[in-house]
């Protein structure tokens, strides 16, 4: 029901949520979300600050800042598994091993003070054992090499701070592709870089998935890297999925009024100069004060008094969906 | 436009940078080396590069937060690196900066209003009554609530502390402002809402701009011309649209390219730039943009090449710092092939 004509599913997420106890009580980072991830496929996974999406990439790994954040409702499926329920060290097989995550910021992802290749070594220890160390050397140069790493071999003995950030984020990519996995998750791997490094990163993204066949979920607030690089596209807001489509269709008929929203506020090259942009007025409520039907309500142009109550996620045909009252019966008993 | 307001000759802001056991001076970061430029009453410059390019460091001598290392830098008319304090801080009443991230500018301890009445009180502008009647128009004007006036900063959202920044920075009727990266920690539908601000107060104020940012599309959006910097030096200058249009500078050109376009239909093969960014410390020799150039050749390892009109145009309008600009062809670029083809 989720994914369009994806084929075969690889991680089903059903009905996740999160929340984080804090001072201000128990905080609803994911509420109630649903979605899929096809075999072979890049999932975008699309929303502002605070929408959630790293909240729930973070649960799929159950890598959760301990002990606030608690996954309390819902399940993850992978290969006949439940992850949420997975025993730790199942888990820790899983992670890495089969699903691999990437951050934005590799520096703080790599250790200080261990050389690169050291840092490559150890995943090796970890999910393939048995190499010998001429063996192991020998894979680490080639992964490097087939991130594009130059002169990898000089580089094993670097340590993080000595190369720039987009070398430091293919090392990265690197140590997730060691194992192999069969899924990543990319959680803003470009944001930190520039233009440039960017579109090298994009590339060998897509060069590598294409080769690995790997699945891939892709966290970003670009929706310019979505159209790149995605086949379908989850929209989050306010710990809600709000909109799901294959890329074309979200571009081209965008349904949800946020979604709607988002793409008419990015500034485009083809704009006149200095003219006016669209933009959603207001903000974000805050998680302590999340309205009781649509969170959307306070910023939505087309809000009516359905909206008070919360609205279900529509389907629309053809793996389209929206959360909205504005399509299917909720229009009419509202108006 | 009424006339050259900002013009920067031979501006160069060396960092030393101190090694050994004595702390000598080993080297030196040249951040911005040798930047000329104008800018007119009421325009826009945009200046745009990839981080280290020195667009930054150049923001800040404009208002001499830094003491750039040589060159001269006139306001209306006035030598700014020559003035002393007292004459410098009357100039500052009409140059005014806009920051990043408005929460490391605005100091925590004190609420909004204390911040924004600050420089009514250094400037010692009207009775106690009327600055806080003036602090309250002037978050009115930038969209905020005046009540926000005894609340902290940290009280408010990125968006409305963006507001706040621009609010100080409005406070005394500026005619320039040097808006350094406003928009690039925002969320895209805030990002938005502070364009159509900044843009709404150039109008109704006849502000001069200067932006600096990393984001191409929003550049364009917001800036009558732009400066795309290299390495601390200037390689390509133009008006905004002539510039994305028809780049001459390949560096240019792959900065537009590698704009990821927010429209699955136009996916393409991308032109890729390959390498980094060169180290400020040890520029390559002569185009220091040649080791990453898809059309280095020979005598761009040598030469040093200087801004020169665009080939095709002679009014200084288009300047170009490309050896071979006249010989080589760049690769249509993937957003005008969308633009006809609507």
């Amino acid at each position: 029901m989720n994914t369009t004509a994806a084929g075969e599913i690889i991680l089903d997420i059903r009905h996740l949520s999160t929340v984080f106890k804090t001072d201000e009580g128990r905080l609803p980072a994911v509420t109630d979300v649903s979605f899929s991830l096809g075999k072979g496929r890049t999932l975008g996974l699309v929303g502002e600050s605070g929408c959630g999406k790293t909240v729930t990439a973070l649960s799929i790994m159950r890598l959760l800042p301990q002990p606030a954040g608690q996954i309390v409702a819902g399940r993850i499926l992978f290969d006949q598994m439940d992850l949420v329920r997975l025993p730790a060290d199942r888990m820790r097989r899983v992670r890495g091993g089969r699903i691999a995550m990437i951050f934005q910021e590799p520096m703080t992802a790599l250790n200080p003070v261990q050389p690169i290749g050291r840092q490559l070594r150890e995943m090796f220890l970890l999910h393939a054992g048995g190499l010998s160390p001429a063996a192991m050397r020998r894979r680490c140069i080639d992964l490097l090499q087939r991130v594009g790493i130059p002169e990898a071999q000089r580089r094993l003995e670097d340590y993080p701070h000595q190369i720039s950030g987009g070398m430091r984020q293919r090392v990265m990519i690197a140590m997730a592709l060691s194992v192999a996995p069969e899924i990543l998750i990319a959680d803003e791997p470009t944001t930190a870089l520039d233009v440039t490094v960017q579109a090298q990163i994009l590339a060998l993204i897509d060069d590598l998935q294409q080769a690995e066949g790997m699945s891939m979920i892709f966290i970003t607030h670009d929706l310019g890297v979505i159209a790149e690089i995605c086949d379908d596209v989850v929209v989050m807001y306010a710990g809600q999925v709000v909109e799901m489509a294959s890329v074309t269709r979200l571009f081209r008929t965008p349904r949800h009024p946020y979604t709607q929203g988002l793409l008419a506020s990015i500034p485009r090259l083809e704009h006149p100069a200095k003219s006016r942009l669209e933009t959603i007025p207001g903000m974000v409520p805050g998680l302590a004060e999340m309205p009781a039907g649509c969170r959307f309500i306070n910023r939505c142009p087309h809000a009516f008094l359905d909206c008070k109550t919360p609205p279900p996620l529509v389907d629309l045909g053809d793996g389209h969906s929206a959360r909205c009252f504005l399509y299917g019966s909720g229009r009419e008993s509202g108006a | 436009m009424h006339g050259v307001l900002l013009e920067v000759e031979n501006l160069r802001m060396h960092f030393p940078i101190y090694g050994g056991i004595l702390r000598r001076r080993i080297g030196s970061v040249r951040a911005v080396d040798g930047v000329s430029l104008a800018v007119s009453g009421g325009e826009t410059l945009g200046l745009v590069g990839e981080s280290g390019c020195g667009k930054t460091t150049l923001g800040r001598c404009l208002l001499k937060l830094y003491t750039p290392t040589s060159g001269t830098v006139r306001f209306d008319g006035q030598d700014v690196l020559k003035l002393g304090k007292g004459a410098l801080r009357r100039l500052r009443r009409q140059m005014q900066m806009i920051f990043q991230d408005p929460f490391e500018s605005l100091d925590a301890r004190f609420t909004v209003g204390d911040i924004l009445q600050e420089p009514f009180d250094i400037h010692a502008i009207g009775t106690a009554d009327e600055r806080r009647q003036r602090v309250a128009n002037l978050l009115a004007r930038v969209g905020l609530d005046p009540a926000g006036m005894t609340r902290f900063p940290h009280e408010f959202s990125g968006g409305q502390r963006q507001r706040i920044g621009i609010a100080r920075a409005i406070a005394l009727a500026p005619r320039l402002i040097i808006c350094d990266e406003p928009v690039s920690a925002l969320d895209v539908s805030i990002q938005a809402q502070i364009i159509n601000l900044l843009l709404d107060l150039q109008k109704e104020m006849g502000l001069t701009y200067v932006f600096i940012a990393h984001d191409l599309s929003v550049v364009k959006h917001v800036a009558d011309r732009i400066a795309v910097m290299y390495l601390g030096k200037i390689v390509e200058m133009a008006d905004a649209e002539s510039l994305y249009r028809s780049p001459c500078h390949p560096y240019t050109h792959a900065l537009i390219a590698a704009i990821p376009v927010p429209d699955p239909a136009q996916r393409r093969k991308r032109v890729l730039l390959s390498g980094d960014v060169a180290s400020p410390i040890h520029p390559p020799d002569g185009c220091t943009f040649h080791p990453r150039c898809p059309f280095a050749a020979a005598r761009c390892r040598i030469e040093r090449p200087e801004l020169r009109p665009a080939p095709g145009t002679r009014d200084g309008h288009h300047l170009q710092a490309c050896l071979r600009a006249a010989e080589i062809r760049l690769p249509a670029l993937h957003w005008l092939k969308r633009q006809n083809g609507r």
